[in-house]
């Protein structure tokens, strides 16, 4: 069904974009502000950026952050893809509620409750605080997110595409990684994504499981705003941003491209 | 642990052909669920138990209570001291009663401003509905703090908001926003304002138009028709989306913090300061506990309507 644009729509969309966008738009612009005074406008300047690369504690706390994000998703990106595989194949075992339950809980427990019962855990079993502690936390919770997106789309899967490649004597393992996984693949990459963004994101339970020398980049930033706003943070969050974006960029470009190739390919197909 | 051996018996629906087949089949159940089973129901576990356990002044600062072969001497030495505690001092009432009434004002205000979005997005034509689609998703993936902070930068007294409104003779005196229960609600808003329209889009999109169009043949004021059709239908995703927005909400701590000032009551945050400044466990335990035990309704509701959600899409 084709809709239509009245007055009414548009001016609610163009409110809302405004709204999601502006905040953010104003925190880059004035990261290149020549002023120390952040609301003020004194000019362009790119001095911030070179003040934060010089910045130590902001660079370490930087290179911990992507360490975790990248070894974290990548954990959680397998974890989640079994979970997901799990609650849509095999729709009956005993405990499937409970599985399900655990999948879906951690996506809206608040994140206070989610760090602190995992810090007592570890010191429960005796780790000890640091980049494993914040990693291992980290998979925990965002392989959830993973689960959930890689789910959605074994969901809309034919199955018969899996039977015919049995039929023709590929074993169930083979038929996996040559049938099913490539076409859960642009899945298991967006929830990759996911992963490594919440990752990077994360402060509220990275704080509690942390300790001594895995301090991760929204703690430093935190701790940073907590007193005052200043230009370098503004620095520091657009170079976050544009990455971000940069990534997201990417990975729908490459997402188009497959999905362009394998209409090409159906196409192909159809004709013989 | 009992679920190792449930898991044995897992129905895998593709006939298993070999024993490699049958083995693979039960590792891709058994280790996401040992795994959440280890990292999330256990530590709740624990939280529960510290929850009872004494204040110590040690490391770990609680008194353990923990071991099979101590668990009759441990159900002796259980405590409700904490939960007392929570109940004695009036703090922890007022902050959980003013999360909720905070998390619930701003969920309705959420929906307020979702609701036109998403069915501006959805009666869009349908050739560029992707790309708004993308344009909603994408603030979600820049960092949650950062969108937090750069509300400071506009709100604060001196900030771009009363700059603005000053310049255009609006005010004469800088608005007090920043601080207030209006700047968690703005922080709240824009924060989680996706996790609203995302389901509302979904069941806004799905819905028959010509509905609409039939009751105003009939004679149905535009008003009524919304109320009548349009709103009922996408029921589904308001619910959705308010137990989205609601349950994080009422423990959020990063905005009450950066927005809110000292003054502001909210769990999310009692219980951080709790374990962070009193560095006091089994009380931060219990406001956990107590936290959980008031999202339990919510969080249901939540998982029903995904469980629903997940029938019809088989």
């Amino acid at each position: 069904m084709s809709g239509s644009w009245t007055r009414f729509n548009i001016t609610s969309i163009v409110l809302g974009f405004a709204f999601l966008y502006l905040p953010i738009v104003l925190l880059v612009v004035f990261s290149f502000n020549e002023s120390k005074l952040v609301t003020v406008w004194g000019g362009f300047s790119t001095k911030w950026y070179g003040s934060l690369f010089n910045n130590k504690g902001l660079m370490d706390a930087a290179w911990v952050t992507i360490r975790v994000g990248v070894i974290s998703a990548t954990f959680a990106t397998i974890l989640g893809t079994m979970g997901a595989l799990a609650l849509t194949r095999y729709t009956r075992f005993r405990g499937r509620v409970l599985f399900s339950g655990m999948v879906f809980a951690p996506l809206v427990m608040p994140e206070v409750i989610t760090g602190l019962s995992l810090l007592l855990l570890f010191v429960a079993v005796g780790l000890d605080r640091g980049f494993m502690t914040v990693t291992l936390a980290h998979i925990t919770f965002t392989m959830c997110f993973v689960a959930v997106v890689v789910q959605s789309r074994l969901m809309t899967f034919d199955r018969s595409i899996e039977e015919a490649a049995m039929d023709l004597g590929a074993t169930p393992v083979r038929t996996f990684f040559q049938v099913t996984l490539p076409v859960i693949a642009p899945a298991i990459v967006s929830g990759w994504m996911l992963a490594f963004t919440l990752s990077l994101d994360d402060l509220v339970i990275a704080s509690f499981t942390s300790g001594p020398g895995a301090t991760t980049l929204p703690m430093k930033i935190y701790s940073q705003v907590r007193l005052g706003v200043t230009p370098e943070i503004n620095a520091a969050c657009t170079l976050l941003i544009g990455i971000v974006a940069l990534g997201v960029i990417a990975a729908s470009l490459v997402n188009k491209r497959r999905e362009v190739q394998r209409v090409r390919d159906e196409q192909a197909a159809q004709r013989g | 642990m009992a679920d190792t051996s449930v898991l044995a018996d897992a129905a895998p629906r593709p006939a298993p052909t070999s024993l490699l087949t049958a083995v693979l089949n039960r590792v891709v159940i058994a280790v996401p669920y040992l795994w959440l089973l280890f990292f999330f129901l256990i530590p709740f576990i624990i939280v529960f138990k510290i929850s009872l356990s004494q204040t110590a002044i040690a490391m770990p600062p609680y008194t353990p209570v923990f071991g099979l072969d101590t668990l009759w001497e441990a159900l002796g030495e259980l405590s409700f001291d904490n939960y007392l505690w929570l109940t004695e001092d009036p703090l922890y009432f007022n902050a959980y009663i003013s999360s909720v009434v905070i998390a619930a004002i701003s969920t309705f205000l959420t929906l307020l401003v979702g609701f036109p979005i998403a069915y501006g997005m959805a009666r869009a034509p349908s050739a560029i509905r992707p790309t708004l689609l993308m344009l909603v998703i994408l603030p979600f993936w820049t960092s949650f703090l950062i969108r937090v902070y750069a509300w400071i930068g506009i709100l604060k007294p001196e900030g771009l908001l009363n700059q603005l409104l000053m310049t255009l003779h609006v005010i004469d005196e800088p608005l007090v926003i920043l601080n207030t229960h209006t700047a968690i609600f703005i922080g709240i808003v824009y924060s989680y304002l996706p996790f609203m329209i995302l389901p509302l889009y979904s069941s806004l999109e799905k819905m028959d138009y010509s509905l609409i169009e039939a009751a105003q043949d009939l004679g149905c004021p535009p008003i009524s028709a919304f109320w009548k059709i349009t709103f009922p239908l996408s029921l589904p995703g308001v619910v959705a989306g308010c137990m989205l927005v609601f349950i994080p909400a009422v423990g959020e701590f990063v905005i009450p913090d950066l927005l809110g000032g000292s003054q502001t009551l909210m769990i999310g945050r009692t219980l951080w300061n709790e374990f962070f400044n009193n560095r006091d466990w089994p009380v931060s335990s219990a406001v956990a506990v107590i936290l959980l035990l008031l999202l339990i309704v919510p969080i249901m509701i939540f998982q029903n309507a995904q469980a629903k959600a997940q029938e019809q899409g088989r």
